[in-house]
This record gives structure tokens, sequence and C-alpha cells, in this order.
């Protein structure tokens, strides 16, 4: 019998590779090179000296190899801090928000709560209607959270999107493992922490995940609400520096006197708020699939 | 089959010692002093044992009034004549019945320009990056090398996990007009480079370009999981019939992943005036504003820069009463078409 592709789903094996196979093996190998081509042209520019930059003899090799952007960086405190300040950021909202996003979750899926249908209604609003820009500006300054580093902390502690994947992650946990727990006298609490929250371990792996990227990677509220560069997160940082806005007090660093910053440097910055997050995400690949398809199932 | 049944009986029992204890005692310590609390069994009970899931849900609830529902007030200003010492009821009422700031915005030329903008991008977005995602999950599904396929995947995620910004770094590395990557290799092959970023029709290719770029793997991931739940009795009795691969993914993978790809079309288009602020934000500057500006730049601009704040509330709350009319029609739309709404 001819079979004509090799699929253990569905139990289909035929160990003859085709033409057809080539073509798609070739069309994968484009994409991925696609989508690292600027990673690797930004790391060859970033290990490059700024001469051969200039004379236009760096492609995706590093020409006249050197780690003098990296030094720059590293020897900066003011990357540094904020580097450290937006690990430090992000460490504290990711588990602010899972913290919050259990609190908001758990108690929705019993169908006995009495207002769960009002609640999720008025959360389920807010997923649809936002009351904007200005008026949420307005707010913030009435609760004095304008240049308060809290303001990147509280606002975004909780998201909808998040929470409802969790609390459908939460409705696939058999209810008799909940009954069981109850019958012996198990409280709420003991119930989420002893039951709930060891089965979840994956699904929270996931929302950590969407939580810290979307902490390290945004800028806009810090640029909306923080006046105090103290308090600038990398983003808003490295912001600043591509833009050339504030380039004066850097523009004295040796070796990267011309306006604005070397390209060299610029790279190697860029690289430099990249990394943590590339080093993480491949190896909770597994989970955050899981969440996105959760995510994708209405409740 | 018996141990499975007992702990219902103690349920049962349990439900009822419960139920008579503490009513009891309650009945006996709270009667006297609260005549009127008649329902008190049912309701005392109640929450005497759901307490705990009211406590949890406290914090939640009030993150949701103060940060989502007590801003909404605040859109009143919309109406009214801004000022920086009234509160929002003392401010008068704007003109035309309140429609001043409305009135205004439409006739700011800058305006129409963001609102055009938003629409044409978002438009172009679905138009040319819709697809893409779906291709490219029936790509990998057609590949046969597991490990090759996972290596893949975790490449194609990659740019999702990158911000804005840093994406705007990588373009300005490679875009520059000079130095850049992609110019060198344009005037090695005798073209004329190009200004991606700093000339408007350009900027507009490389904005859909980044986009596509930054979030097609990311959206590929519910079409093929989607795609898994085929099932595969239809793909055995196609290749009995003696289906090639691409009859194969023409007849039966892409019905099979209809109502996915419908659902996030109608939740792509329910979201055409809708504006992410992150994207346009990072990658726009003043050489291409005019094709850049989109409705939530502009806000930014005219309202947290500009302090316009009646006028840039009044351009907020039309986004998002059009956008939920959008949303809305959207979901009737898909509801009549046989598929699955999405509100």
């Amino acid at each position: 019998m001819k079979v004509d592709m090799i699929d253990e789903r569905r139990g289909i094996y035929s160990l003859k590779i085709r033409f057809g196979d080539y073509v798609i093996v070739f069309l994968c190998v484009l994409i991925s090179i696609i989508c690292i081509l600027p990673m690797i042209n930004l790391l060859a520019r970033s290990l490059s000296g700024p001469d051969y930059l200039i004379k236009r003899e760096v492609y995706l090799w590093p020409k006249g190899l050197n780690f003098d952007a990296y030094a720059t960086v590293l020897k900066d405190p003011k990357y540094t801090k904020a580097f450290f300040w937006t690990v430090f950021l992000t460490v504290v909202c990711t588990f602010a928000s899972l913290a919050m996003s259990t609190l908001c979750a758990f108690p929705l899926i019993f169908n006995r709560l009495k207002g769960r249908k009002v609640i999720n209604l008025l959360i389920t609003i807010t997923m649809f209607f936002n009351a904007g820009t200005i008026p949420n500006y307005l707010l913030m300054q009435k609760l004095h959270l304008l240049d308060n580093p809290l303001v990147l902390i509280i606002p975004g502690v909780l998201s909808v999107y998040n929470m409802i994947i969790l609390r459908s992650f939460f409705y696939g946990i058999p209810d008799s493992l909940r009954e069981a727990a109850e019958i012996d006298g198990a409280s709420f609490f003991a119930i989420l922490w002893k039951v709930y929250l060891p089965l979840s371990k994956p699904v929270l792996a996931t929302l950590a995940l969407f939580y810290a990227v979307g902490r390290w990677n945004g800028y806009s509220d810090a640029l909306m609400y923080m006046k105090n560069k103290d308090f600038y997160p990398l983003q808003l940082l490295l912001y600043n520096i591509l833009n050339n806005i504030n380039q004066v007090e850097v523009s004295t660093q040796e070796g990267f006197s011309q306006p604005g910053l070397g390209d060299a440097l610029k790279a190697a910055i860029v690289m430099f708020s990249t990394i943590p997050i590339l080093c993480i995400y491949p190896f909770l690949q597994k989970y955050f699939i899981q969440g996105v398809t959760i995510g994708a199932v209405k409740e | 089959m018996e141990e499975n049944k007992n702990p219902e009986v103690e349920v049962k029992e349990a439900e009822a010692v419960t139920a008579a204890e503490p009513a009891g005692k309650a009945a006996k310590k709270e009667r006297p002093a609260k005549k009127e609390y008649v329902p008190k069994t049912a309701r005392g009970i109640y929450f005497k044992r759901y307490w705990q899931l009211y406590a949890m849900l406290l914090l939640p609830i009030i993150y949701f009034i103060v940060f989502k529902y007590s801003p909404m007030y605040y859109v009143l200003i919309a109406f009214k004549k801004y000022s920086i010492v009234q509160s929002v009821s003392e401010m008068p009422w704007a003109k035309n019945h309140g429609f001043e700031y409305f009135i205004k915005a439409f006739k700011d030329k800058d305006f129409i320009y963001a609102l055009r903008n938003t629409v044409f991008l978002n438009l172009l977005d679905i138009l040319v990056g819709f697809p893409i995602p779906i291709i490219f999950a029936l790509i990998l599904n057609e590949l046969r090398f597991k490990y090759f396929k996972k290596t893949v995947q975790t490449i194609a995620y990659m740019p999702h996990f990158l911000s804005w910004v840093i994406i705007y770094g990588l373009a300005l590395q490679l875009f520059a007009p000079s130095t850049g990557l992609i110019n060198l290799l344009l005037t090695k092959m005798d073209l004329e480079s190009v200004h991606f970023l700093d000339e408007g029709k350009n900027w507009v290719k490389t904005y859909i370009g980044l986009g596509i770029w930054q979030s097609f793997g990311w959206n590929s991931i519910i079409y093929l999981a989607a795609i898994t739940g085929i099932s595969p009795e239809l793909y055995e009795a196609a290749s009995v019939d003696g289906a090639n691969r691409f009859q194969k993914m023409w007849h039966i993978t892409l019905p099979g992943i209809r109502p996915t790809i419908v659902v996030l079309l109608v939740l792509a288009l329910g979201n055409i005036v809708s504006s992410n602020f992150d994207r346009p934000f990072a990658l726009q500057n003043n050489l291409v504003m005019k094709n850049a500006e989109v409705i939530s730049t502009y806000v930014y601009k005219n309202g947290i820069k500009g302090l316009q704040f009646s006028l840039t509330t009044a351009v907020g709350l039309f986004q998002s009463v059009v956008n939920v009319i959008f949303l809305l029609l959207a979901n009737w739309f898909s509801r009549k078409m046989g598929e699955r709404g999405i509100v």
C-alpha cells in the first residue's frame, strides 16, 4: 500500500521523502532566516568596529571584532541601573499579577457563587469598552500616581485576557477534586492553595511569561505617567537613545562622539535589552502554546 | 463504585449537619437582636460558607472599580470645558449641546489624517497580514521532521517577544539608508537605496511588514491548534481515495479550520478603528507623520503633551464607541453566517 505522508497523529508512516517535503523544508528554512536575520545583523553590527560600519562592510558577520560597545554599555551606570530596575519591576509585577489573576479567577468558577454572573459581565465589559487615554491619565493624577513608581505596577496588575485563560484552566480541573476537599473540611483558601495551584503550574508559567514579557516590553505607561528619569524602564530609555533624545550627556563617551550614539553602541544597547527575554521564552514554549490555545476557547 | 458513592452520601450528611447546627446557633443568638432579618437560615449559611470566595474577589473587584470603571466618569469632560482648577461636575458644559469638541475634532485636519491612517493601516494589516499565519500553519503542518519543526516554531515565535522599541532598533540597523544590510544588498545589485523609515509610502510598507514579521508565527499557534482538532479519519479516508497532499490541505485542513479563521477575521474587522499605541509610536518619526499618525498617538500628543484634555477625551470616546459598534456588528454578522460569535 502506498501512503504519502508520515504523521504520527494521523497514524500514517512512511520513510520515503518526496519532492514536496523538500519544498516545505526549503520554505521553512527561508521563513526561519527571515525571522532571525535582523537579530544576526544586529549582533554583527554591535560587535563590529565603527569604521567598518561606515565603510559599509558589515553584513552578517562582525568585522573588526571588538566588545567595546558592550563594555561601554556595561560600564555606564545609566544602563545597568535601568536594567536592574526593570528586572525588579518585572519580577514584582509578575508575582502581583499572578496573585491578582488567581484571586479573581478562582471564585468565579463556582457556579453556586451568588453575583458571579454580574461580576463576569462587569469584567467582560472592560475588555470591550475602555475609558480612554486621557481619563486614565486624569485618574492617575487624582490618585497621586503620576511620577510614582507604583504607576508602573498597579494599573496593569490584572489583565482580563490572562485572567480568562486561568479561569478556563481552572474550569478544566474536575469538580470532584474540589468537592472531595470540601467534604474533608478544607477551606476555600486551602483548596486553592493545595489543590488548584499545584495542578495549574503549566498555565501559571504561561501567565508569568505573558505578564513578564508585557512588563519588560512595555514603555507607554512610563512615557505617559513618568517624568522622573530615575524610574524609566529600560525600553523607554532605549526609545530615547534610539531617537537621540537627551543625547548631549551621552555623546561624550570616547570613540562614540559623533552626533547621537554610534550605530554599534545603539545595536549593543538593543541587544542588551533583548537578551533576557530571548533566554527565557524557548524553555516555556510547550506551556505558552497551551496558554494561547486555552485563551482561544470561549468560556 | 461503592467507594465513589460513599462520599456522596457523606456530602449530604455533612451538609445536613452544617445546615442544621450553625443555623440553630445563629438563630438563637441573633434572632432577638435583629427581628426583621427573616431569611436567615439560607443566607446565613451561604455567607458562612462562601465568605472566603468573596474575600478573594475583594481586591480584583476594587481594582476593576477603581482602574476600569472610575475613569469612565472622566469621560464627561469630552462634553465639558476642561479646567484644571475645577472638578468634573463644576466644569461648564461645552457649546453646541456639549458636542463642541467632537465638532472641533472633525474640523481638525490632523485628526482626520489620524482617523484615515488608523483605518487604512488596520485594513492593510488584515488584507496582507491575515492570511500569512494561516499559510504558515499549513506549511508547518506538512513538515514531517519533528525536531526541525520545533526549531522552526521557536524561531518563528521569537519576534513576538520583542518590544516595539527593540523592533524599531532592529529596523533602524537593518534599513539604515547607507550602511544597513538591506540597502547594502540593494546597492550591490545596482539598485537605488531606499529610505524605508523616513519616506511616507515606504514607511507604510515597512510598518505593515514589521507587523507581519512580529506576529505571524505567534498567530499561527491558534491555527495549528485548530488543525490538531481535525479528525485523523478524514485524512485516512482521503489517502485511501488517492488524494494528494495539496488536495488534502485544500479539502480537509482548510475547511477544518474555517470556524477559527472566521472568528479571528471577525475580531480583526471589529477592531478596525482601534489603535495600539506601542507599535505606531515606536516606529513613527517626524518625517512620516502624515502617514503614520494614528488616533492613539494623536491623543497622546494633543492630550498628555498638548493638554487639550476635552478635545482628546472626545476623540477617545468617539473611538471607543465606534469600536464597540463595529465589534457588535461583526459579531452579529458572524452569527448570521452561521459561525460562532465572539461576544
